[in-house]
């Protein structure tokens, strides 16, 4: 067990590997209870979220959700977080644990909307259901066609009964759900998912596959990856950034970047020699250190060494050969394709 | 899980004598708490080991760890095959696990070493992390 954000999480159930490649090839089962959760609401509420993310909240229909940041005015990384409108006049932003009390406090302070602004964490428990085999097992129990449900949607549903709400939603790169239940009913109904899963060879998943899964999907992680210093569009993710949509914290940043071009943008590599680049280990181009990794683990579906870190963006095209230092040695790693993993569409 | 026929260091390597040449691995109990072993790093053939230094790293998904050796001496052999095979680490830590074959040039460090028994008390007497 380790200390995450104030949270005893196991690395790994049984083993690391084992619980990756479930997820990869049948289903995995997460306990993702400790991610933050704030709600906001009331008349104010849409133009509230409009203007601390930087994805457009306009755009969002009610059973929907969205990728978004909430964004400093430099256009950098508060948080990234994951936006759902549970009502026209409601929402419920999902965040990263370790920033669910700095989270609510921007948004408060920055709440001249007169919106609601509420940290709800402790109301919820959340459970991650992540494989090919994850609608299936999760029909079992679900009242709700999972069938019909949509990528990034939600709905609330009875899940053996009990009120849930239930995303098409994940950080492992494949089809999955995360549900959403009050935390005294949380306990049996892991125990029942694990129980209905055993026909699918369901396995409870740990931390360690769970960094293992998001890498191979290039999905970022919030204190590795991108962070208060970091901009959403050096970090590759302009896709959430929607200039059309009016004004934001960070839009001018943002869009003086965007027209100058960012100097900086994260990458995906591989290591060509022989070696495990790790987070913080420094990254040298042409003879200097140019930064250094943000994420770097072996990749158990690629069976290859991998990782992301930020390149100048006059070196980081895909190709580009630069040195990653392992313990005081140079191992050559080469800039790669992203996302390393995509999971076949059936 | 700790065969007689062993010595262990307080770092949880392992290391049998035959002659003067002693063969090193990791022990059960340190492959357990490194998880899925992804990637073995060694010396050569002919560099010089000293007592209580690290001579390699073994890697699992989550952490790196330093291999120490047990004695001194210069390596006569390394297991090539656990570069493609890293994980006979965790299935088999004293057989196809092991590391590296060193012909010792002080037999009297193996004094300090624990015997299976002296190891087990030692872990025993170990706080939970």
């Amino acid at each position: 067990m380790v200390n995450f954000a104030g949270w005893d999480m196991p690395v790994e159930y049984s083993s690391v590997l084992e619980e990756h490649r479930r997820v990869r090839q049948a289903v995995g089962l997460f306990d993702v209870s400790h991610m933050g959760k704030i709600e906001i609401r009331g008349p104010g509420a849409v133009d509230l979220v409009q203007n601390v993310t930087c994805n457009d909240a306009f755009r969002l229909s009610v059973g929907q959700i969205q990728y978004s940041a909430l964004t400093y005015p430099e256009g950098t990384f508060v948080d990234d977080v994951t936006v759902h409108r549970l009502a026209e006049d409601h929402f419920l932003l999902v965040v990263n644990a370790a920033n669910t009390d700095k989270d609510y406090q921007w948004i408060s302070q920055e709440n001249k909307f007169s919106a609601r602004v509420e940290n709800r964490s402790s109301a919820y428990a959340q459970f991650a259901l992540q494989g090919p085999l994850a609608q299936a097992v999760l029909q079992k129990l679900a009242e709700w066609d999972l069938s019909q449900m949509k990528y990034y949607r939600f709905v609330r549903t009875g899940v053996k009964g009990l009120p849930t709400l239930v995303s098409r939603t994940g950080y492992t790169g494949e089809d999955g759900f995360e549900i959403y239940l009050e935390p005294a009913a949380a306990e049996a109904l892991w125990m029942t998912l694990l129980e209905v899963g055993r026909s699918d060879e369901i396995l409870p998943v740990g931390l360690g596959a769970r960094n293992t899964l998001r890498l191979e999907a290039k999905m970022a992680l919030y204190g590795n990856d991108i962070d208060h210093t970091t901009t959403v569009l050096e970090a590759d993710l302009g896709w959430i950034v929607k200039f059309d949509k009016g004004s934001f914290i960070g839009r001018d940043a943002l869009w003086k970047q965007q027209r100058e071009g960012p100097a900086r943008r994260l990458v995906g590599f591989e290591m060509v020699e022989r070696g495990i680049a790790r987070e913080h280990y420094p990254v040298t181009l042409g003879g200097s250190v140019v930064g250094e990794v943000t994420s770097g683990s072996y990749a158990p579906s690629l069976g290859k060494n991998i990782g992301l870190t930020y390149l100048p963006v006059k070196w980081n095209a895909v190709g580009t050969e630069f040195f990653v230092t392992i313990r005081n040695k140079p191992v050559k790693a080469r800039v790669v394709p992203t996302p390393f993993y995509k999971r076949r569409k059936t | 899980m700790y065969p007689e026929d062993l010595l262990y260091s307080e770092e949880h390597e392992w290391i049998s004598i035959q002659d003067h040449t002693g063969t090193i691995g990791i022990t059960d109990y340190a492959q357990s708490e490194l998880g899925d072993v992804v990637f073995v790093e060694l010396p050569h053939v002919g560099d010089k080991l000293q007592a209580k230094e690290p001579f390699g790293s073994v890697e699992s998904v989550k952490a790196v760890s330093e291999v120490y050796s047990p004695v001194s001496g210069e390596i006569v052999e390394v297991n090539d095959k656990l570069a493609d095979k890293p994980e006979m680490i965790n299935d088999d830590p004293y057989g196809n696990g092991w590391m590296v074959k060193v012909r010792l040039s002080d037999p009297a460090e193996l004094e300090e070493l624990f015997s299976a028994q002296e190891y087990e008390e030692y872990l025993a007497a170990k706080p939970e992390e």
